[in-house]
């Protein structure tokens, strides 16, 4: 009986006490030490190791192209292109006349982001008087379901399949299915085939996370401490982003003090950011992953009554608002929402068997101090993203949620 | 059997051992917290992080209300979330809403909420499990559905006063707040209410035939939680401002909390300082972690072992406790 | 006015109900009609609007997309039916699929699906000696394990993984005539455990230890046993989720059992099937109509283009409406037996 009951109390309490020196391993790591490098490598710098799905040759394509400027009609990014290498189409060219039903099968609409989007993409199929059916099916982020409903789709008489695929593996062998049936355009995330006629996306993560890398290495004073602020780690989206900016940030011999997860989550960030100024007595620079959470990190270093360092975040319009009030010395990168456009237009295009490109990279603005004004909207809601080029689609702006 | 009808004497006690594990850990997270980091006890850096734990510690207390009596309540975080957005949205709409006003629709939406998740499980016998989940989806559906998916306006700073503003300059609202929430809890259930909640969880069939009306209490139970929910998200949306997922997660952390206080899911046992405590504990305990840098994506891992452990240690002490005869059978471990 | 008030009764378990499954407003019944108003409803307002509800298609589909959330309800009920709970389900089929696109990757397809189904195996064993051995509340040792999983996910892999071969994924894609293979998985799985639980020794312990446990430990079931074996029968069918997963997915992904919920799914459709939260009634077939009924409701807003989020506030009043309407049935079955 007695060892039975010390056994109860022992595990716990091993486990307890485990975890507790787990947890507390490094803690007579000096400050300036990341005490997460600890556990991440050893001797790498405060960064961390690099992922191990860092693609070198990628990362300097998309480098490249940041750089170049785009074709197609100005002031129209949703229209342009970099680099196309032009595909025929006239295969797909839609004999006869009747109303074009174009469908979309949607990973889902669980973030702001995703809402934005699909508001821009209703608009803009709106804006063509031949589509006369407009099918959405949203997956709810479930992989399973997005490969039923494009199977669904593939047999529903779609003229063109536009796919917003929920992981970028997972749907490659729906995708294929698909293909055979109805032309599909692909965009935003990619699949790991290329029998899509068009493949539909920005300039990528990598260049989203060295456009706010370099601006912290431009601003911010040699050997000045940086916060780096994600959202959470396993997102291959996201890794890109980082790994960029790990790639530039450890080349400057900035200090990067800490490198946290933020779940996305706004109470965490400000919590996150609290304690590091605590910690570190100062921060000189925030870099973002994304700008989800950027306001609370501003309002952490207001609340501690700090000077608000040079930040990195998004086109998110509550970020652009407080960065214009506040005086920041700010830079947000985007993932335009106006990627959402393009796939219609697309569409329209393999039907009427004009070329497109095979693979459509899109431009990937940045809001700058200089772009602030033209980007920043008053009366829009603090979840917009003001990169939607969704200014002149018909009920701009309240089917987005502002205000005239 | 009831701690209420227990004498004092056996009450204290019986509070004291379901209690005091949580206890332990809180003093064990909260020297862990000074070693690490000797500036935490500055009286500013406490008080901000009492303000942190503040909206986890009302839910805890709303939750513990639910659980006593025998009964989930998946809905909170989804009700935080609903209370920010449909803030923002009111805010959108009528600009100069005064806060107060605003703060007072939430309660009330909250109570509301709670009310109709009390009368489904109680009226049309749904447990609650899933009678509050269906809640949830309901509420997410129904506030993005309504909204467009974002809502129209921003916070103003007179509404976030409370969760992010201090009274004289150096005492956070949201830690009065806290206190006052906390106070009405303990006084909530020292009250014949309070008994009759813990009669419920502890055995309806009796307490139903000593004349208690135990579909009431339960509702009042509900609401009194989806209140708390409201008052949560007041704080939340207060704090860090508008967010579409600002209570993501919050209805695990408010169970784990209740239960890591030694309050027994299946109701009748545990008391809500421990609950709270509870909540403190799981706040210092995301305080540590982050401090310590364990790496951003073990975090998890640690924070799972140390709840199993700790509720694990809890029970063994119990078990130790109830076998020395200071309560009787009928303990329920899962 | 007796209606209204609680029933005491309701508490009170009785012992495995066998026969309470073929009378017509038991639960299990109920569910089934539940899925077959459900449809009718579906195919009515389908059919107003101009389309067609019950193509050969759509019902395929409606089924290939019963078989991942059928696969992991019908572990979560024998763990529900024992009075237990798994809340780590979700996380363990991401690892799943990673852990089966990886091995299959590097090495071959039966030493992937022993590697997974040995891995979900240690992972029940370990739900069920947390909650038997340590006394830690279900809840929150199955949450728990799912945070210890989250951390090894977000630690050891940053995106979609490994590759399943072609030979594998026919299990995800083939049919036999209209229907999906998949389909006969989960049927197979179905069937093993509504035998475990319906005619076999451990299936009355099951229902005992859900009932009463003490009861049933001084009526001598080894309730420890039980359910820890509970647990790593959930634990199996979550591993025959994940390797469906993976064979229709191709490849391994984080956050394939998060982002669809499949915890909290899985016990809806549980309790939707009729199967009590508190354990000890309900069982197998309840839950396959629970499935049913949600599968088929995703179909009925898919034809009609329900906006995502009017659908979920739909799903929570049907969740909650059909158990209370079953919850109904079995109140006024008891008022007249009692």
């Amino acid at each position: 009986m007695s060892t039975r009951k010390i056994r109860h109390a022992f595990v716990p309490l091993a486990a307890l006490l485990g975890a507790a020196l787990l947890a507390g391993c490094t803690s007579d790591a000096p400050p300036d030490a990341p005490a997460g490098a600890a556990s991440a490598a050893a001797g790498a710098p405060g960064t961390g190791r690099q992922s191990k799905f860092f693609d070198r040759a990628e990362y300097d394509r998309q480098l490249a192209l940041a750089k170049e400027s785009p074709q197609g009609p100005a002031g129209k990014p949703w229209e342009q292109m970099l680099r196309p290498q032009l595909v025929d189409t006239t295969q797909y060219k839609k004999k006869g006349s009747g109303g074009i039903h174009l469908c979309l099968s949607n990973a889902g609409v669980f973030n702001p982001w995703r809402q934005v989007g699909l508001k821009n993409m209703q608009a803009e199929a709106g804006l063509h008087k031949e589509i006369t059916d407009f099918t959405v099916l949203d997956a709810q982020g479930k992989d399973d379901k997005q490969i039923s409903d494009i199977q669904e789709l593939a047999g529903q008489g779609c003229d063109v399949l536009i796919v917003s695929p929920n992981t970028t593996a997972t749907l490659t062998p729906a995708v294929e299915q698909a293909c055979g049936k109805v032309p599909v355009i692909v965009f935003d995330r990619g699949v790991e085939t290329d029998c899509a006629v068009t493949f539909i996306n920005p300039i990528g993560g990598y260049g989203y996370g060295a456009v706010a890398a370099d601006f912290l290495v431009e601003k911010v004073k040699p050997k000045g401490k940086i916060l780096a602020l994600r959202i959470s780690p396993g997102v291959d989206v996201l890794e890109t982003r980082w790994s960029a900016a790990k790639v530039a940030l450890d080349k400057s011999g900035l200090d990067v003090v800490d490198v946290k997860f933020t779940d996305g989550d706004p109470a965490k960030t400000k919590a996150i950011v609290t304690d590091a100024i605590t910690r570190n007595g100062d921060i000189d620079g925030v870099w973002m992953d994304s700008g989800a959470t950027s306001v609370a990190a501003v309002e952490a270093f207001e609340d501690a009554g700090k000077d608000v360092p040079p930040i990195t975040g998004e086109d998110q319009q509550d970020f652009l608002q407080v960065w214009k009030e506040e005086k920041l010395t700010a830079i947000a990168p985007s993932y335009p929402t106006f990627q959402w456009r393009t796939p219609v237009i697309a569409a329209l295009k393999i039907l009427k068997g004009e070329q497109v490109p095979k693979e459509w990279k899109l431009p990937q603005p940045t809001v700058t101090q200089d772009t602030l004004d033209q980007y920043l909207k008053p009366g829009m809601p603090p979840l917009h993203y003001a990169m939607c080029g969704c200014e002149n689609l018909p009920g701009f702006p309240e089917k987005w949620g502002g205000k005239k | 059997m009831t701690s209420a009808q227990a004498p004092a004497g056996r009450r204290v006690l019986s509070a004291l051992t379901t209690g005091t594990p949580v206890y332990i850990l809180l003093a064990a997270l909260l020297a862990a917290l000074a070693l690490t980091d000797p500036g935490f006890y500055e009286p500013d850096r406490f008080l901000s992080f009492i303000k942190r734990a503040a909206p986890l510690v009302i839910l805890a207390a709303g939750q513990y209300l639910v659980i006593v009596c025998g009964e989930f309540d998946l809905s909170v975080g989804a009700i935080v979330t609903a209370g920010v957005v449909v803030a923002a949205e009111l805010y959108g709409s009528f600009p100069g809403a005064p806060w107060l006003l605003v703060t007072v629709i939430l309660l009330l939406a909250g109570a509301l909420a709670g009310l109709v998740s009390g009368l489904i499980t109680t009226l049309l016998r749904v447990p609650s499990f899933i009678t509050t989940l269906g809640m949830m989806l309901i509420l997410e559906g129904a506030v993005f559905f309504w909204t467009g998916g974002s809502p129209h306006g921003a916070l103003p700073a007179a509404f976030r006063r409370l969760g992010r503003g201090t009274a004289f300059g150096w005492l956070p609202w949201a830690v009065l707040v806290c206190v006052v929430a906390g106070l009405l809890a303990v006084r909530l259930m020292r009250s014949d209410f309070g008994r009759t909640l813990l009669a419920t969880g502890d055995s309806e069939r009796a307490a139903s035939l000593a004349g208690v009306r135990v579909a009431r209490a339960r509702t009042i139970a509900f609401i009194l939680s989806g209140a708390a929910a409201a008052l949560a998200a007041v704080l939340v949306g207060g704090f860090s401002g508008v967010s579409a997922q600002a209570g993501r997660g919050y209805e695990f952390e408010a169970i784990t909390a209740v239960v890591l206080g030694g309050v027994v899911l299946g109701g009748g046992r545990g008391s809500v300082v421990a609950a709270m405590a509870g909540a403190f504990s799981l706040q210092a305990l995301f305080t540590l972690l982050n401090l310590q840098g364990v790496s951003g994506a073990l975090e998890s891992t640690v924070q799972g072992v140390i709840v199993i452990a700790a509720v694990a240690l809890g029970a063994a002490d119990w078990s130790r406790l109830r076998r020395r005869g200071t309560e009787p059978s009928g303990a329920k471990s899962s | 006015m007796t209606a209204l008030r609680p029933d005491l009764k309701a508490r009170s378990r009785t012992g495995p109900g066998r026969t309470a499954e073929l009378r017509l407003t038991g639960p299990v019944a109920g569910v089934w009609l539940a899925a077959l108003a459900v449809t009718g409803l579906g195919w009515i307002v389908v059919a107003a609007r101009g389309g067609d509800f019950l193509t050969v298609t759509n019902v395929v589909t409606i089924l290939q997309n019963c078989v991942a959330l059928g696969l992991v309800a019908v572990g979560q009920s024998a763990v529900i039916l024992t009075g237990s709970l798994d809340l780590s389900v979700a996380y363990l089929i991401s690892l799943g699929t990673l852990v089966a696109a990886e091995t299959m990757e590097s090495g071959s397809v039966p030493v992937a699906i022993l590697a997974v189904l040995a891995l979900c195996a240690a992972v029940g064993l370990a739900n069920g000696l947390i909650v038997t051995g340590l006394k830690v509340n279900a809840f929150i040792a199955t949450l728990g394990t799912a945070f210890i999983l989250r951390g090894w996910i977000e630690d050891n892999y940053t995106g979609p993984a490994g590759r399943v071969p072609a030979s594998f994924q026919h299990l995800g894609y083939d049919r036999i005539g209209p229907v999906p293979v998949s389909l006969f998985l989960l049927l197979a799985v179905a069937a093993i455990l509504w035998l475990v639980t319906r005619r076999s020794r451990l299936g009355h312990h099951m229902y005992a230890t859900g009932g009463d446990e003490h009861a049933a430990r001084l009526s001598g079931v080894r309730t420890r046993r039980t359910v820890i074996t509970a647990h790593v029968l959930c634990s199996l069918c979550v591993g025959a989720a994940a390797l469906f997963l993976a064979a229709r997915l191709g490849a391994g992904a984080p956050w394939a059992g998060t982002e669809a919920r499949y915890d909290l799914e899985s016990i809806a459709a549980v309790v939707l099937g009729g199967t009590a939260l508190a354990g000890g009634r309900g069982g197998v077939s309840g839950t396959l109509g629970g499935v049913l009924v949600l599968a088929v409701l995703d179909s009925v807003f898919n034809q009609l283009a329900v906006d995502p989020f009017f659908k979920n506030v739909v799903r929570g009043v049907v969740i909650i409406a059909a158990v209370a309407l079953y919850a109904r049935g079995r109140r006024t079955e008891q008022e007249r037996t009692a």
